[in-house]
């Protein structure tokens, strides 16, 4: 016991219990909020985080509460991004339908090359608002995990549903459809 | 005419020696330098260790690019920041003051790491010292009492 008490091992407790204390810090200051996930799975519609960016075309800033009131079919993606690429048609036919709807897409580009990200823009002819978060800021006030990633904001500004992974129509119409009937 | 010729020439050659001269600045740095200083903002890893991300295949093209324009390093590292942010650096510490307590740990914990070497080698030089210091004086009994009086007998008898 005495043995145990002595300078060096408990100098070598302390170190060993400072990289445990160390490595545990890392690993929850680097895991996202999952609060928006476990809200939507205990049925809740949490308030979506404030979103604020500049756009994509450069043309000033844009935010979230800029479409209070209309559902957004909220799409986080990047050009390098290869299942970003397969979706984009969808979201466009979508954004078409959506925007007669009082409803639209509204694309942020994020941990992206501006140029390459206009290219892409062009290349899908996609017409929906984008806006621009090069940093990757927002990664963390939404839990995201990876590209493409989508939520549906309410008419109230409340996330009602997301996906992991690129949407399909089924998503679309499973949960952005019935929203379009709420009021606000 | 002969003379106007070589003159020509040596005009021609004058006018065409800085050419080279610059094609050997450029360019002026490689990937491989860069790649170790800058992050992969979603792999979260230098860039150097981040051989296979999409997003890492598309930093590079983007270095590369800047490499055939002859940008220097750091004007790279500025046009990296400006697409990517400050995270894209591989320094810590950023802008929007988030994770300060990280921050200070990155430099926190080599110096304390580098102390607590130092401390363990004075430990262990201190603690050999006063070993061998002990050996030498427990050793002085051995040859104390009877032992050294036959040692000084066995001296005597052999005229040593």
């Amino acid at each position: 016991m005495r043995r145990l008490l002595a300078p060096v091992p408990v100098a070598v407790i302390g170190v060993v219990v400072a990289l445990v204390a160390l490595l545990a810090y890392g690993l929850a200051s680097n895991e996202p909020d999952r609060g928006i996930e476990k809200a939507l799975q205990q049925g809740e519609r949490e308030e979506a985080p404030e979103l604020i960016l500049p756009r994509l075309s450069g043309d000033g800033e844009g935010s979230l509460d800029d479409y209070r009131g209309q559902v957004v079919v909220l799409n986080f993606w990047a050009s390098w991004c290869e299942p970003c690429r397969d979706e984009s048609p969808l979201l466009q036919r979508w954004h078409e339908r959506l925007e007669k709807r009082d409803a639209t897409v509204l694309g942020v580009d994020a941990f992206d090359e501006i140029g390459r990200a206009r290219a892409f823009v062009d290349k899908y002819g996609l017409t929906y608002p984008m806006l621009r978060d090069g940093a990757g800021d927002t990664r963390e006030r939404f839990g995201i995990l990876g590209f493409p990633e989508t939520f549906v904001i309410d008419r109230e500004g409340r996330i009602a549903a997301f996906a992991r992974g690129p949407v399909g129509e089924e998503f679309m119409r499973e949960r952005v459809v019935p929203l379009l009937r709420e009021q606000a | 005419m002969r003379f106007a010729v070589l003159a020509t020439a040596a005009a021609l050659a004058l006018l065409l020696a800085p050419a080279p001269a610059l094609a050997q600045d450029c360019p002026k740095t490689t990937l491989g330098d860069i790649e170790d200083e800058v992050m992969c903002p979603i792999c979260g890893t230098p860039l150097g260790l981040a051989s296979e991300a999409p997003q890492a295949q598309q930093q590079r093209a983007f270095i590369e690019d800047q490499i055939a324009d002859c940008r220097s390093k750091e004007e790279i590292k500025t046009a990296l920041v400006a697409q990517f942010g400050e995270g894209v650096l591989a320094l810590p510490g950023d802008e929007s003051g988030e994770d300060d307590v990280g921050d200070v740990l990155v430099y926190a914990i080599p110096a304390a790491a580098i102390l607590l070497a130092l401390g363990g080698i004075a430990f262990a030089v201190l603690r050999w010292r006063r070993g061998d210091r002990t050996g030498r004086r427990s050793g002085e009994p051995a040859v104390a009492g009877s032992d050294t009086a036959r040692l000084d007998a066995d001296i005597e008898r052999y005229d040593l």
